[in-house]
């Protein structure tokens, strides 16, 4: 009886010792200060960090702002071309990836388009402003939307690309076996089943083109600062508790389109 | 029972091979045979064996490496699956997960651009045959393996098929379910008279339903033939073994012609024909059925044979007799439960016609 108690005591790993403090300090560390920012984003005194009361001066502060609502204007114009361009690609590439048969350079091709994931963002950041310079592009805010949409394309591709291996081929087979052609066949089973795959990509594309910052500083000529990049202008002078209310409004949003994926992801997977 | 038959499918010298990368893998070698229209029609074989290979040739899903296929007389090889008459009953169902069962099984009428009254009145018909109508607005996952079945079988059924193909139906069952499909299968094939082609590594499977068999090994069909046929008389030691329990005893051919006599390794002489390729004294193999074989009792001194194993199944025992490297596996009846017990010695005889000399 002793013995089994001891074996049963650590079954699952929460009951090492020391465990349940480490998992609320990571946690603590982790969400603590967001909550923090937003409790201030209401907070009416003109220091960030000293409470006086409740208010939503910052908020009303920042609807009066012009430059905020051009930059965020530009990061939603961003957002809304790079991530459809994206997420088109991202289904090509998954579909002839997944669906084409065997070709030369399958598993490298599949490789090289998830490598940027794994490639620090300054690189590509430095890359990418590189190659137009050299190009001499210079189109504002055009030149933001080719490079979102050049980095998003990984990130659509991961759920497409998993919902497509996650369908059983023999549905589109059994389809052909029921009188139905390619093209009809992509139309009622193909991307029918595949939709919330497309969704939940581009959905994750959308977020990381909104929240982009490191890319979008290198980038952005004058006149096509997105949010972010404002942001973090604004701080340079001090942190004001505009910076609070803004990033308060980014986090609502960002949880907002990550609920969004969260749900199409569990209709893939039921 | 003696009019003409007509030919379904012909498969002639029809080959395979799997190439990925460097490596080729022959799935068929030249294969042929002929399903009669009406036929209740079986590929019979171990996994990997090729049937599951010859019946997605015949639905299209893969391409041909060399041979023909005929469909009631016309060449199909060269037409994608849309264009081919027959439906496929997919080993895992492969039900649409979007759509309804009604729009399942309406799918394929629909891509025929059927007119709408007879989509629905067809699918209505078909989903009553399965025994499935009131289950016509659920999803796929709402439904039982069995009632899946019943709706694949439904959908490949309604655009009425001069074929069905059916991979491995029933492997996903449960064995009650397994047996009470089975006997449904074969109704649903007399009732409909469609050409039935079923694949099955399951033998009691084959040999309850089919009207012929075809047995596929290693890429190459061992034999084609009746239920009885291929049980009562393999055609190589591999159907043997595969079909039922067999034993192959080892002896040696004293006369052969059609009243030949060979002597096994044991002592026994056994009559039986002998085909005349063989010779007197070369050695042969010779197949009998554990059921056929009938033992009395002996005694040390004059038999060899000793009962090594006794396995009691309650209706019948399995015994296994041991002599010099040999072991025979006899089947025992009911009746003659009692007589016999481990240890006994015990002597044989082999009714004539119930062994035959196997390559």
């Amino acid at each position: 009886m002793q013995t089994k108690n001891k074996k049963r005591k650590f079954r699952y790993v929460w009951n090492f010792p020391g465990f349940g403090g480490w998992t609320a300090i990571f946690f603590g560390f982790l969400y603590i200060p967001i909550f923090i920012l937003v409790c201030y984003s209401f907070n009416s005194s003109k220091f960030a960090m000293i409470w006086t009361g409740f208010s939503f001066r910052w908020y009303a502060k920042l609807f009066s702002n012009d430059d905020i609502q051009t930059a965020t204007i530009n990061s939603f114009i961003v957002a809304f071309a790079a991530a459809p361009l994206a997420t088109i690609i991202a289904t090509f590439s998954a579909l002839a990836l997944v669906r084409g048969g065997e070709f030369r350079f399958r598993e490298f091709s599949s490789g090289l388009i998830t490598l940027p994931l794994m490639v620090p963002e300054i690189v590509t950041a430095v890359a990418t402003l590189i190659f137009f310079a050299s190009l001499g592009i210079n189109l504002g805010l055009i030149n933001v939307i080719i490079a979102h949409t050049v980095f998003c394309i990984p990130f659509a591709f991961m759920p497409i690309k998993a919902a497509l291996e996650a369908m059983d081929p023999n549905l589109e087979l059994a389809a052909r076996d029921l009188y139905s052609d390619k093209t009809s066949t992509f139309k009622t089973i193909t991307l029918p089943l595949l939709t919330p795959g497309i969704l939940s990509g581009f959905m994750l594309a959308f977020v990381i083109s909104i929240d982009d910052f490191i890319i979008t500083l290198m980038v952005a000529g004058g006149g096509a600062t997105t949010l972010p990049v404002y942001i973090y202008s604004m701080v340079k002078m001090g942190v004001s508790p505009e910076v609070n209310a803004v990033s308060s409004l980014m986090l609502a949003f960002s949880i907002f389109i990550v609920t969004l994926y969260w749900f199409f992801n569990r209709k893939i997977n039921n | 029972m003696m009019e003409k038959k007509v030919n379904a499918i012909d498969v002639r010298n029809v080959t395979k091979i799997y190439t990925s990368g460097n490596a080729q893998t022959k799935a068929l070698k030249n294969a042929n045979l002929t399903i009669y229209d009406n036929e209740f029609f079986t590929l019979l074989g171990p996994s990997g064996c090729g049937k599951t290979t010859l019946l997605r040739l015949i639905a299209g899903f893969e391409d041909i490496t060399d041979g023909s296929i005929n469909l009631f007389n016309q060449e199909i090889v060269n037409l994608p699956p849309n264009k081919r008459p027959v439906n496929t009953v997919f080993q895992q169902y492969s039900l649409f997960p979007h759509l309804n069962v009604y729009e399942n099984v309406a799918f394929g009428l629909r891509r025929l651009k059927k007119d709408a009254s007879f989509v629905e009145s067809r699918t209505f018909e078909v989903l009553e045959l399965v025994q499935m109508k009131e289950y016509a607005n659920r999803k796929p996952n709402q439904l039982s393996g069995g009632q899946q079945q019943r709706v694949a079988l439904a959908r490949a059924l309604a655009p009425e098929p001069k074929v069905l193909l059916l991979d491995e139906p029933l492997s996903a069952l449960d064995l009650k379910l397994r047996q009470a499909m089975r006997f449904e299968l074969k109704t649903l094939q007399r009732e409909t008279g469609i050409t039935f082609v079923f694949v099955t590594h399951d033998q009691e499977e084959a040999l309850t339903m089919s009207d012929r068999i075809a047995v596929i090994n290693e890429g190459e069909i061992q034999q084609i033939g009746e239920p009885e046929q291929i049980y009562e008389s393999p055609s190589n030691k591999f159907v043997a073994n595969f079909i039922g329990e067999a034993n192959l005893l080892s002896g040696v051919c004293k006369t052969s012609g059609e009243n030949g006599v060979c002597e096994l390794d044991t002592g026994h002489e056994l009559n039986l024909f002998v085909p005349p390729h063989i010779k007197q004294n070369d050695k042969v193999t010779i197949f009998i059925r554990p059921e056929r074989i009938k033992i009395e009792k002996s005694s040390k001194d004059k038999s060899q044979l000793r009962i090594s194993e006794f396995t009691y199944l309650g209706n019948a025992a399995t015994i296994q007799l041991k002599s010099n490297n040999q072991l025979i596996n006899v089947n025992l009846p009911i009746e003659d439960l009692k007589i016999f017990k481990k240890d006994d010695y015990v002597d044989l005889h082999f009714p004539k016609e119930s062994a035959q000399v196997i390559d």
